[in-house]
């Protein structure tokens, strides 16, 4: 049923055709037993802080109401709430929280995809110019009030516009399969500047409503979080994460260089296409519903890196949690450290991130010996 | 039975795949002897002597130089064939001709009886391994893991179970088990040329490609490498690598391809190619092959000093001189 139709005829001189099984070979110990301790601890902590995100505010709700509510909702005993306490947890804490997840998880894979797709750690979508690309096309949705897909339009402007940039900077930034990292970060200054300029249009055609509206791309922030935003973003977000895995092994070999990794076997272009296109679809479902949020991405998969090795089997989907649990973190900080203000999230994660970016290209820049 | 997908890499990929072939069953795939095939040909071993690769009539350009000028070389089981000549020669774009990886002009360049093009990345890798002329690393993986990648393309095949005997061998081999578990980019240039050696020899493909391996070691791992070509000829590979010490290739290859000016000036045993005339011509400057006091096997030396600078001035002049000392060609 299988191959003979494809084979060519001589490559029974130098060939012998039997079935290929499908084992996974073991993993290493040391660092096997890191990966997992850190992913045990990482979910461990994601559901702890949800819990607390979900009950602490300007409304307090005892993290055993939480439960309960929970439990109740899902039928699985418990007792309801009063009224405001329902209406406070359900419609506005809970797809907050779970919006958080969705969107640091998808932020932090795309860093960790990006960062081995051009094989160098500055890579993010926030500092390269993805997420500002993808905003414009959100921000050109509401400015123009389209509604061609409905609740989804946002979510499919920003997605286009999104892979557009990735293009754009792919294309720009690569020279002989190498991606300087000078020329990453001036074309990531190049794309960010003429998004600033897109948005910064389609701000002066908006009215007062829409300008808003936009103000929210611009700084970052889930405050708007509701149940429809989530549906809006699931199945693009779910489909990157599901995806992203797939492509670890051959992440790790692509570390080697394009030649070597196709030397092994990696078909390096159709990778790179495939992996582009997950990026876009992780960067602009965060992006369609908070903004423009920088340096999860980066902070994220390097940290894990430092703990665990750079091996993506582990680092894909670690990062995706280490990221959502980031957000959570970061945006229970965000609503809580101000009250009753609130600070905008994409503010919070900049003004943390910042450093953390600026310590890594002085070691990048030391381990060279200069930019050359 | 269900066989599984040629490129998976996860099991879950592999469900994944064959669950989407399911949909599609009886569509023809697009591309004949594409990777999507169900069964991967694995290669069997093949008698000494067989070819494994060959070049014709190559012509490669490269920033508008004909790097390759219409190049023959042939590849076979068992044998070290040596790739020697000046700077710009060619020598690396021959062997990435080889490869499967530079863009020809013209020519044909066959791997085990069928064209390169033909076959799909992952089948390649299962034939050919190549070690670059530059090991780098965009992360720092432990070396163990590094060599580990070599044995990627066996994935899901039987011998995938003898993963950890074949990098512990080449690890053994290379010298440096005692830094598995070092990360890469801690190692010194030297460390990582046979680091890199060690994963292009775990890969075990019939065919072995390699850039100047030699060229950051120190004598002792100069002679080692070389001595691994021999093993590995011996146990029925091919080997092509290419060198700058002409010493070496005399001392360890089977056959000895002279590269100038992208032509072959000359391919053949070491004794009969590595001659005064030819290399002097070749490299442009006046070069003396003696034989070993112990032996007899060629020792090539530059001559040096004012017999030189003499020679060389009065010295051979360019391209004419070349083709006339290369023929006849082999």
């Amino acid at each position: 049923m299988t191959a003979a139709g494809t084979r060519a005829p001589e490559a029974d001189a130098v060939g012998e055709d039997f079935p290929v099984k499908c084992v996974r070979p073991p993993r290493s110990s040391a660092r096997g037993r890191a990966a997992w301790v850190l992913t045990a601890g990482m979910a461990a902590a994601l559901v702890a802080l949800a819990l607390l995100s979900a009950g602490l505010g300007a409304y307090d709700i005892p993290l055993g109401d939480v439960l309960a509510a929970v439990r109740h909702r899902v039928g699985l005993g418990g007792h309801g709430l009063d009224r405001t306490a329902e209406s406070v947890l359900f419609d506005i804490r809970l797809p907050r929280v779970v919006l958080a997840v969705l969107v640091g998880a998808s932020l932090g894979c795309a860093g960790t995809l990006m960062q081995g797709v051009f094989g160098n750690p500055l890579a993010e979508p926030g500092v390269i110019g993805i997420s500002a690309g993808a905003a414009v096309g959100a921000v050109g949705a509401i400015a123009l009030g389209l509604s061609f897909a409905g609740n989804w339009t946002v979510t499919v402007c920003a997605f286009a516009a999104g892979l557009a940039t990735v293009l754009l900077v792919y294309a720009m930034s690569r020279d002989g399969g190498r991606t300087e990292v000078v020329t990453l970060i001036l074309t990531g200054i190049a794309v960010n500047a003429f998004a600033g300029a897109l948005i910064g249009l389609f701000i002066f055609f908006a009215d007062n409503a829409q300008i808003t509206q936009i103000a929210f791309w611009q700084l970052g922030s889930l405050s708007q979080a509701t149940w429809p935003k989530v549906l809006a973003v699931l199945p693009c977000a779910l489909a990157g994460l599901l995806a992203a895995p797939l492509y670890a092994r051959r992440l790790d070999l692509l570390a080697l260089g394009e030649r070597p990794a196709r030397h092994l076997g990696v078909e390096v272009e159709r990778l790179r296409r495939a992996l582009i296109l997950v990026v876009a679809l992780l960067t602009a479902s965060a992006v369609a519903v908070a903004g423009i949020i920088t340096f999860v991405g980066l902070l994220v998969p390097h940290l894990l890196r430092m703990a665990a090795g750079p091996g993506h089997r582990f680092l894909v989907p670690g990062s995706a949690l280490g990221g959502a649990l980031v957000l959570v973190a970061g945006d229970l900080a965000a609503r809580t450290v101000a009250i009753p203000a609130e600070l905008p999230l994409g503010v919070l994660t900049a003004l943390i991130g910042s450093p953390f970016f600026f310590w890594l290209l002085r070691r990048t820049r030391r381990r060279q010996g200069g930019w050359a | 039975m269900r066989a599984q997908c040629v490129r998976c890499v996860t099991r879950a990929e592999c469900r994944l795949r064959a669950w989407t072939a399911g949909l599609v069953r009886g569509v023809p795939f697009p591309r004949p002897g594409a990777p999507r095939a169900r069964r991967r040909v694995v290669p069997v071993p093949v008698a000494p002597g067989a070819v494994l690769a060959e070049a014709r009539g190559v012509r490669v350009r490269l920033g508008g130089r004909e790097v390759l000028a219409g190049v023959d070389v042939t590849v076979r089981a068992g044998e070290v064939l040596a790739l020697v000549g000046p700077n710009g020669a060619g020598k690396s774009t021959l062997l990435a001709a080889l490869a499967g990886d530079a863009d020809r002009t013209g020519g044909e360049v066959r791997i085990a009886g069928r064209p390169v093009g033909a076959w799909s990345a992952p089948e390649l890798a299962l034939r050919r391994a190549v070690l670059p002329q530059s090991a780098s690393l965009a992360f720092p993986f432990p070396v163990a893991e590094v060599v580990r990648m070599g044995r990627a393309p066996w994935a899901g095949t039987e011998r995938e179970e003898r993963d950890d005997a074949e990098v512990a061998a080449a690890l053994a081999a290379t010298e440096v088990s005692a830094m598995a578990d070092r990360p890469f980019s801690a190692l010194s240039g030297g460390e990582r040329a046979r680091v890199a050696l060690a994963r292009v020899l775990a890969q075990r493909a019939p065919l072995l490609l390699l850039d100047e391996p030699t060229a950051a070691l120190d004598l002792r791992h100069q002679e080692l490498v070389l001595r691994l070509c021999r093993e590995r000829a011996a146990a029925g590979d091919a080997v092509v690598v290419v060198l700058h010490d002409l010493g070496l290739a005399a001392a360890y290859a089977d056959r000895v391809a002279v590269l100038a000016q992208g032509r072959l000036a000359a391919d053949g045993p070491p004794a009969e190619v590595l001659r005064d005339e030819l290399l002097s011509e070749v490299y442009r400057h006046p070069v003396e092959v003696l034989p070993h006091p112990a032996g007899g096997a060629p020792l090539v030396v530059p001559v040096r000093g004012l017999a030189a600078m003499r020679k060389t001035e009065a010295g051979p002049s360019t391209a004419g001189a070349i083709k006339a000392a290369a023929l006849p060609r082999r």
